[in-house]
């Protein structure tokens, strides 16, 4: 097994999924399967390799400070669940 | 012929001689939604009212003699571009009554043509997906047999090009989901070289994998499409500031001493034998319009897919990060606090394999797997990369097959995510090496499914391969084959 239940179980708190009982046990099926298959990449010899992080080559891109136009508050709110003012509303974090 | 079988150059012809009005146009295309869109349902969004408003804003432009090359023109469009006031679904339930506040990139290239946008295509959710059976609102058929899947993820943008639906549709590819699709329905579609078209404003799956391009009924209309969203943006900080070529000029049909090289790794077990026959005529057919051909070697070729799985669902779980039901999107309700609000809205909006993808891309950028997968996976990309770039050594295009096999049925490989992801392992490479290519038809198979021919190129040369993509169409007639639907 490359990959237990309880550890899928952490991986879904990681991920912010709340998952079911079922999807937790076909996953670890599936991940076990996945993570199998991409084992592969271990016969490779890849010491002293540059990781590729971007496939064209390229510096950090600067952009001159300049002030642009932006959302209006409305726009910016415009698709959100819940809100207050000129805020996004959420329930209380901190009791 | 009636005016959804003309090709986007036709209509421009017709339409700049007066001959049809974009009005006409439009409403030609409307109707043929309506009547075919029940089958197929390549559409998640028809936008008739804005469609009819921009028809009529083209014909007062042409009227003008303000004519932009794709002025008036109906083109169609994944519905993972951000457009703005219209709904934005991604093919996803966590954004089901998302409406963008402002234009991607590249709508914004179409719009200021003054094309005419008929509608947001279907597509797997967040782009994953080989069969566009992960859409959240529901599967999109093939118009060449409806019992078949269209590919994906812009199955909706290639079913609905073949169908006639629209002149032309951008899409995007991130492991082969412009191409694939296009194979499976026979129209032609183009990946360009990662940072050649903007990316602002496109749904994020793997940042550093995503493309945007076209899919279109045949050469010249893909090159024209093209034309019309590649170039630097400010707004994409991985844009690449070089001069698009004038891609239509390069059209001559004349590809004598052009070196096509035919990678060994491609042709191996588990080709099916109508494909590999077809690719071998395609090559064939080269052979005599004055292409040397070559064998080459890409000898990481067999690992691409699983260094695809661990690098896109990483950056995956990275990116939709974002859908936590606070900003937009769905948001579960029941919840007892903000954490159990973030893990019940993804639940709940989220489908199987977006899931499926988030977890194992969470898992391999998880502490103590960091570098067992992710960081080696990033190495691998760099080995794959350098076959590309050693090929391209000794010849101009690469040539294999798209996709292992024709279009496969609905409901074959939905329980089997492994094989799904195996039938991108032609198009997977290129998007890790961060090349260009494209798909066009190269004939059918037995049972009379398209068969999709790959052309290779190297990095920011698209006008090589659509010019001996060209010079193919001229010499063979699949193009002009169309589904009966």
């Amino acid at each position: 097994m490359k990959i237990t239940r309880a550890e899928v179980e952490h991986v879904s708190r990681l991920s912010r999924l709340a998952l079911s009982e079922a999807e937790l046990d076909s996953l670890t099926g599936e991940m076990d399967a996945i993570l199998d298959y991409v084992e592969q990449l271990n016969s490779l010899d890849t010491e002293g390799i540059v990781p590729t992080a971007h496939a064209v080559p390229m510096e950090n891109a600067f952009r001159a400070d300049e002030v642009k136009p932006g959302f209006t508050p409305e726009q910016a709110l415009g698709n959100a669940p819940d809100t207050a003012e000129s805020a996004f509303r959420v329930r209380r974090v901190i009791e | 012929m009636t005016i959804y079988d003309l090709t986007l150059a036709e209509l421009r012809d017709r339409l700049d001689r007066r001959e049809l009005s974009a009005a006409e146009v439009t409403g030609a295309y409307l109707e043929r939604i309506a009547a075919t869109n029940p089958q197929l349902n390549s559409f998640i969004t028809v936008c008739a009212e804005t469609a009819t408003v921009e028809a009529e804003a083209a014909d007062r432009a042409i009227a003008a003699g303000e004519t932009a090359p794709l002025t008036g023109l109906p083109i169609a469009v994944k519905d993972i571009f951000n457009t703005a006031g219209l709904r934005t679904t991604c093919g996803s339930r966590i954004l089901g009554n998302y409406i963008s506040p402002y234009d991607a990139t590249a709508i914004g290239r179409i719009k200021a043509q003054k094309a005419v946008i008929l509608g947001k295509l279907n597509m797997d959710e967040f782009a994953m997906g080989s069969s566009n059976e992960n859409s959240a609102f529901g599967a999109v058929r093939n118009p060449w047999e409806l019992s078949r899947v269209p590919g994906g993820s812009s199955g909706g943008s290639a079913a609905c090009v073949a169908a006639r639906q629209a002149a032309a549709a951008l899409g995007t590819d991130t492991g082969g989901s412009i191409r694939q699709p296009a194979a499976y329905c026979s129209v032609v579609g183009l990946k360009p070289t990662y940072g050649r078209v903007s990316r602002y404003g496109v749904v994020a799956y793997a940042s550093s994998l995503d493309q945007v391009g076209p899919l279109a009924r045949d050469v010249r209309d893909c090159a024209l499409m093209l034309q019309a969203v590649a170039g630097y943006d400010p707004a994409d900080s991985t844009s690449v500031d070089t001069a698009a070529p004038d891609y239509q000029a390069g059209l001559t049909g004349n590809i004598k001493g052009l070196r096509i090289g035919l990678p060994r790794e491609y042709f191996i077990d588990g080709l099916d034998d109508d494909v590999r026959r077809a690719v071998e005529q395609a090559t064939a057919t080269y052979r005599d319009l004055g292409a040397e051909i070559v064998e080459v070697s890409l000898p990481h070729t067999a690992y691409a897919v699983a260094c695809y799985y661990l690098i896109a669902t990483a950056e995956a779980s990275s990116n939709l990060a974002r859908y936590d039901g606070v900003r937009y999107g769905l948001r579960a309700e029941q919840a007892e606090n903000l954490i159990d609000m973030y893990m019940q809205s993804r639940a709940a909006g989220f489908g199987t394999e977006v899931k499926r993808r988030i977890m194992l891309g969470t898992y391999a950028l998880s502490s103590g797997y960091y570098d067992a997968y992710y960081l080696k996976a990033q190495k691998v990309r760099t080995l794959i990369r350098q076959d590309f770039l050693d090929a391209f050594e000794k010849v101009d295009v690469l040539l294999t097959p798209v996709a292992p096999t024709p279009a496969f049925a609905l409901g074959e490989k939905v329980n089997d995510p492994l094989q799904m992801y195996l039938s991108d392992i032609y198009t997977i490479p290129v998007n890790l090496a961060g090349t260009c290519a494209m798909s066009l038809p190269c004939g059918f198979s037995a049972d009379s499914l398209p068969i999709g021919l790959q052309l290779i190129g190297k990095p920011f040369d698209e006008a090589a391969i659509l010019s001996a993509a060209y010079a193919f169409e001229q010499a063979t007639e699949w193009h002009k084959r169309q589904p009966e639907i």
